[in-house]
């Protein structure tokens, strides 16, 4: 037996470059679209070109008799299978049934009429083509505020005052802090609809083994077990016979948590056809068919006193929908309401939601997901009460925040914030771009017309989701470690990430934990035949949760590997170190590849011991992370075009503790593009008929590398109590703290012209407006 | 209509006979069996599918294979040797330039002309020189010291 | 996302192309970067292609008496960066430089951008403000016609059916003129909302010359000529570019209105004039 051991550095903590990068940066990842079988069949959606329209007729007979078609299906083939899934619940909520393809009439551009199977997507795109659909246009309404107007179009017939579903919920009296406020202030805040824009398109390749009647099913999914819990419902697969696999996921955002129409349709086709079959959304269809994000006209009010201390908020949502209702979709508003107090002691909230349809593609889950709608709009309010007060933002923030040694703080909104210091990010923030500097640079310059602004947003956010009553999907995550014989570690997580990273960062907890090399130890997921029972990839739960089970999953892994040493090494007691049982007293230890092949011998077993070394925990969260932190951001505004030039991008975010520095700071770079996107870019523009006015990437602008300002990002670490591991989430937290610290910033540089609001996106012809016009809008 | 037509990928020769229409995207995917270059448009706008032709960046989904007859295609396969990773596929290791991974075979095979027509770049002319490239994950930031740190290290090798 | 099945033909020579298009049926494809992608969405579905990528002797680059003479297959990225033309006519490589992507301007021509005549694209601009000439020959006739005679509306030019871009022909800089090309890209097409091509000649501190293209806004590009008028008469850089666009029909969309982009391509026009100003010496 070994009686050295070297104790490897410990890796969380540290810049580990990923392992999931060499498949990446050689191309040999396998995506959905490099997923090929034999004999597979290609299919292609025929959509409809109107936003309302009763369908006529629909004429296939011509394009089934063109070359290599295997089939092609119609609405009518598939009327009696159950809806689309949404699996969010609301009281009164109206729930349409949402086909897989469209019966009688079509509720948006894009709405799927048949699906054309054949032999190449080459053949299948002309049949599809060639499919004849005779339309009778019908009066469409696009706009959420519109749609709720009395004599609006009525999306669904049955319901002609295109409400699906109104939430109200308050805490505290809001009326007692209307009366007690010295100051309120009122504003409409919009935050448009966005497309999530995955550089890989959602794709679906089914495949029916008639004879053992079972699916195997890839799917570019975030969530692959949910995925295959709802499809062993709707069509009467048992689960232990339905296989679905996430390949390389290229990016989701939330948009590949839902389950279409799509992931249905294939696997109606392959079951008919007995044959594999694949189908690759289309950028334009990925702009038409997969879910939007945001889609908020929120109205807010926000009692005060003079001195700026906040007492009482009160928000109306109106959110669109869209014509159906996805896996979450009238969920996410509610997150936006639980978010609404931002990081303040409000003691009063009250706040209303409306959920209108429109003859639009659904809205969902997209990066941040009611929260940076619900931040965006408090610390615009923020701003505005300061505005109102002639007080400094900052102060008025810092005023505001619950102290360090008031957590867990409750909110009116139910919520107990975790931990936080919330005022350390945003002092550290302002002290880095020298605030008060700035300040009187913004003062000089304005007397020679230059339009500087100082933009703040101090931000929170609802992670890990979360506790299994809070979520519609179960909220806890799995894992599962296993030493093999060898002594090599594989580790099974029910999260199923799709860039995150989480084959690097579990591999550096479990490294930690065992004291191994971390090339010993490899990471699966996303496929439900290898992984146990999980719930996905979203809400910034990966590390938090799937993270902490993994944690706890190597406790009990641990316990075990020391039983087997102790009786190995004849020693009442061990320690694990360096991936070594030691015994102290006599200095003797016994290697893991030891232990490992002692354990599966099974020759000798300690007491009540089972052969093997395998652990699984199922871990339930008691709560939500908070993550926090401050986004400042210095613009200067052309006054003569609009264009808006970003200074300096300062982020300060506190992600509690940090697994891997290099993985944090890419998703805090990533979501701040996607919130600047939002901010002064990206908009799903749909004109009165629904048409889709910015249905490609030629119309629809998302941010590209010259667009970019540099982001100087940097942490302040407030470990959450929640989990063992300390971690709170990163995901979301750029997208979130992005939006308002920009617009809070082209704001502030032309406050002094009485600007006081403006929505996004700031668009050069928007500010140059409201230039021209000296402030009025 | 069918057309015959011959090219090289990474060095080996291939020669068939394919509609006029077939893209080279899809010749590369569906008849070489290549899996690097990626779909992630269709209007030319996103990168994901770019490959060198004759030693020059090109969007491989707005090409047709036929014109692409009696030239020379390297894809991001091509770039690894037995020695071992092309410092632009190093340099994105090393410096955390991918999540997804979806857009880095293109955004590697761009930047490698970037770094070909100007080998010490500053961060602007990085930026405009992936102007062509969208990545949704990264913000880029990363990709950029990617790219610095390639040029860097290809600055030593050569000298 | 798959073009619609058609003929491909390769010529190898001039000649044999211009046969082959004489009956003005075939498509001409260049570099393809605006047809392809029409032909991916099925807003173009020609029968027959015939591909210029094979006939040789299309794709140069010299100067002769002055002239430079740039072949309509020559890309936009030998353009922006082929040293004779960088030296002798900056501001068409300048204008080169900023369309669309380095991938695209590796592919894309001159002949087929300027045959193609997006309202937004770059060239135009400095062909007009350059006062170039194109030629244009066909099986039967070879003739050259000034830039502002071959751009005619949005999509439309001065080629008749069976000719085909061969050459564009532009005066080489004289060396102490000044330059500029002034865009706003749209933000997600990269295309022009408004781009400016300025050229300044001084003597004795005066402007002797000024030539302005501008592109993006109406439905094809033109040249601000009021503008060179005033500007060349001693008026302000004001008064001059308050005068561009007067009277043209501005383009509109969800990105920018007519009435911003009159007013961007002012404010564009007096930048590029700022800077063709300092250039000149």
């Amino acid at each position: 037996m070994a009686t050295t051991t070297v104790k490897p550095e410990t890796l969380v903590g540290k810049k580990v470059r990923r392992r999931e990068d060499p498949r990446l940066i050689t191309g040999t990842a396998t995506y959905l679209d490099d997923i090929k079988l034999p004999g597979m069949y290609h299919a292609c959606v025929v959509r409809s070109p109107y936003g309302a329209a009763r369908i006529k007729s629909v004429n296939i007979k011509p394009a089934l008799e063109l070359p290599g078609v295997a089939a092609i299906f119609t609405g009518d083939d598939v009327k009696d299978l159950p809806s689309v899934p949404c699996v969010a619940q609301l009281p009164g909520l109206r729930m349409p049934h949402h086909h897989m393809l469209a019966q009688d009439r079509v509720y948006f551009v894009g709405h799927p009429i048949a699906v054309v199977v054949a032999r190449d997507r080459y053949l299948a795109a002309d049949a599809a083509d060639a499919v004849e659909v005779e339309y009778e246009e019908l009066p469409a309404v696009a706009d959420p505020e519109k749609a709720l107007a009395p004599g609006s179009p009525a999306v669904h017939p049955q319901w002609p005052d295109n409400t699906a579903f109104t939430f109200h919920q308050e805490g505290g009296h809001i009326e007692e802090a209307f009366r007690e406020a010295d100051v309120i202030v009122k504003q409409r805040i919009t935050s448009q609809r966005l497309i999530p824009m995955a550089m890989e398109t959602r794709g679906v390749v089914a495949d029916w083994h008639a004879a053992e009647k079972s699916l195997t099913l890839y799917s570019s999914s975030q969530a692959p077990h949910l995925l295959r819990s709802l499809l062993a419902g709707i069509f009467g697969i048992p689960e232990n016979r339905l296989r679905v696999v996430a390949p390389e996921v290229g990016g989701g955002f939330g948009s590949k948590i839902d389950i279409y129409a799509e992931d249905m349709l294939m696997t109606f086709v392959t079951q008919r056809l007995n044959k594999p079959v694949k189908w690759v959304e289309s950028r334009r269809e990925n702009f038409l068919g997969t879910i939007h994000g945001r889609g908020h006209v929120d109205y807010y009010e926000l009692a005060a006193k003079r001195d700026g201390t906040m007492l009482g908020l009160k928000l109306k949502i109106i959110q669109d929908l869209g014509a159906y209702l996805q896996l979450l979709t009238p969920a996410i508003p509610t997150l936006s309401v639980l978010m609404m107090p931002g990081l303040y002691k409000f003691k009063h909230i009250s706040a209303d939601v409306i959920g209108a349809f429109t003859n639009c593609f659904p809205t969902d889950a997209y990066r941040g997901a009611g929260r940076p709608e619900a931040t965006h709009g408090i610390e615009r309010m923020v701003d505005i009460l300061a505005a109102e007060l002639k007080m400094d933002p900052a102060e008025l923030r810092l005023k505001n925040f619950p102290a360090p040694e008031e957590f867990p703080f409750p909110t009116a909104t139910g919520l107990a914030y975790d931990s936080g210091n919330y005022a350390l990010p945003l002092k550290t923030a302002l002290a880095e771009v020298e605030y008060d500097k700035l300040r009187e640079e913004q003062k000089q310059g304005r007397q020679t017309g230059k339009l500087l602004g100082i933009g703040m947003s101090a931000y929170g956010e609802i992670c890990a989701f979360g506790p299994s009553p809070a979520t519609p999907t179960g909220g806890w995550e799995s894992a599962t470690v296993k030493i093999e014989p060898s002594g090599k570690v594989t580790i099974l997580t029910g999260a199923s990430p799709h860039g995150q990273g989480e084959e690097t960062t579990f591999a550096q907890i479990a490294a930690d934990e065992l004291g191994v090399n971390i090339d010993d130890i490899v990471v699966y997921h996303g496929d439900t035949q290898l992984v146990q029972y999980g719930i996905g990839t979203f809400g910034s739960r990966g590390t938090a949760i799937g993270g902490a089970a993994l944690y706890y999953a190597l406790q009990e892994l641990k316990e075990k590997i020391k039983k087997f040493g102790a009786t190995l090494l004849e020693a009442n007691q061990v320690s694990l170190s360096g991936g070594a049982c030691i015994d102290e007293k006599s200095g003797k230890s016994v290697s893991f590849a030891e232990i490992a092949a002692a354990a599966y011998r099974a020759l000798k077993l300690p007491p009540n011991t089972q052969p093997g070394l395998v652990a699984t925990h199922f871990w339930e969260p008691p709560n939500f992370t908070f993550p926090f932190g401050a986004h400042v951001v210095i613009t200067e505004v052309d006054r003569e075009t609009g264009e808006i030039a970003i200074r300096r991008y300062v982020a300060v975010d506190d992600c509690g503790k940090i697994i891997n520095p290099l993985l944090v700071a890419g998703q805090v770079h990533g979501g701040v593009a996607q919130g600047l996107g939002q901010a002064l870019w990206e908009q799903a523009v749909y004109d009165d008929n629904g048409q889709l006015l910015t249905g490609e990437l030629t119309d629809y602008a998302v941010p590209r590398a010259h667009m970019m300002p540099w982001i100087e990002a940097s942490h302040t670490v407030t470990p959450s109590p929640v989990n063992p591991l300390g971690v709170k989430g990163v995901g979301e937290a750029g997208t979130i703290g992005c939006s308002p610290a920009v617009v809070n910033s082209v704001v502030d540089a032309l406050s002094h012209l009485g600007v006081r609001h403006l929505d996004m996106p700031l668009t050069p012809e928007k500010i140059w407006r409201i230039v021209q016009a000296g402030g009025q809008a | 209509m069918q057309r015959k037509f011959s090219l090289t990928i990474n060095g080996k020769p291939y020669a068939d006979e394919v509609e006029p229409r077939l893209l080279l995207i899809h010749y590369l995917r569906e008849v070489a069996g290549l899996t690097g270059p990626h779909i992630g448009c269709e209007t030319s706008t996103c990168g994901a599918c770019t490959v060198m032709l004759d030693g020059k960046a090109v969007k491989s989904c707005t090409l047709f294979a036929v014109q692409a007859d009696g030239r020379d295609v390297l894809t991001i396969e091509g770039l690894a040797t037995d020695v071992g990773l092309d410092p632009l596929q190093e340099a994105f290791w090393n410096e955390h330039g991918l999540q997804c991974g979806f857009c880095t075979p293109g955004m590697i095979m761009t930047a490698r002309q970037l770094l070909e027509d100007n080998p010490s770049p500053t961060d602007d002319e990085i930026r405009k020189g992936l102007e062509g490239n969208v990545c949704r994950c990264t913000g880029y930031q990363h990709i950029l010291n990617a790219v610095k740190a390639a040029a860097i290290q290809m600055e030593k090798r050569g000298a | 996302m798959i073009p619609r099945e058609f003929d491909y033909e390769a010529p190898t020579s001039l000649q044999e192309t211009l046969q082959l298009i004489a009956s003005g049926e075939r498509k001409l494809l260049a570099g393809g970067m605006s047809l392809i992608p029409m032909m991916k969405l099925r807003l173009a579905t020609p029968d027959s292609l015939v591909d210029l990528g094979r006939v040789p002797g299309l794709n140069h680059i010299v100067e002769s008496s002055g002239t430079l003479q740039i072949g309509a297959t020559a890309t936009h990225h030998d353009i922006e960066t082929f040293p004779l033309i960088r030296g002798r006519c900056p501001l068409l490589a300048e204008a080169a430089s900023h369309i669309g992507d380095v991938q695209v301007r590796n592919r894309g021509t001159i002949g087929g951008s300027i045959a193609h005549a997006d309202p937004a694209a770059d060239y135009p601009a400095a062909l007009l403000a350059l006062e170039a000439q194109i030629r244009l020959v066909s099986a039967s006739s070879d003739r050259i016609v000034p830039a502002v005679e071959f751009f005619l509306d949005a999509f439309t030019t001065a080629l008749e059916p069976g000719e085909i871009v061969v050459e564009v022909l532009v005066p080489a800089e004289p060396g102490a003129e000044g330059y500029s090309y002034e865009k706003a890209p749209h933000p997600a097409s990269g295309f022009a909302i408004v781009g400016v091509a300025a050229r300044i000649q001084r003597s004795g501190g005066k402007i002797s010359l000024a030539r302005i293209g501008v592109t993006g806004l109406g439905a094809r590009a033109f040249r601000a000529m009021e503008a060179e008028r005033l500007l060349e008469s001693g008026s302000s850089l004001d008064q001059a570019v308050a005068t561009v666009g007067e009277g043209e029909d501005a383009n509109s969309d969800l990105y920018a209105s007519a009435e911003y982009r009159k007013h961007l391509a002012r404010v564009r026009a007096k930048r590029a004039l700022e800077v063709a100003l300092r250039r000149a010496s």
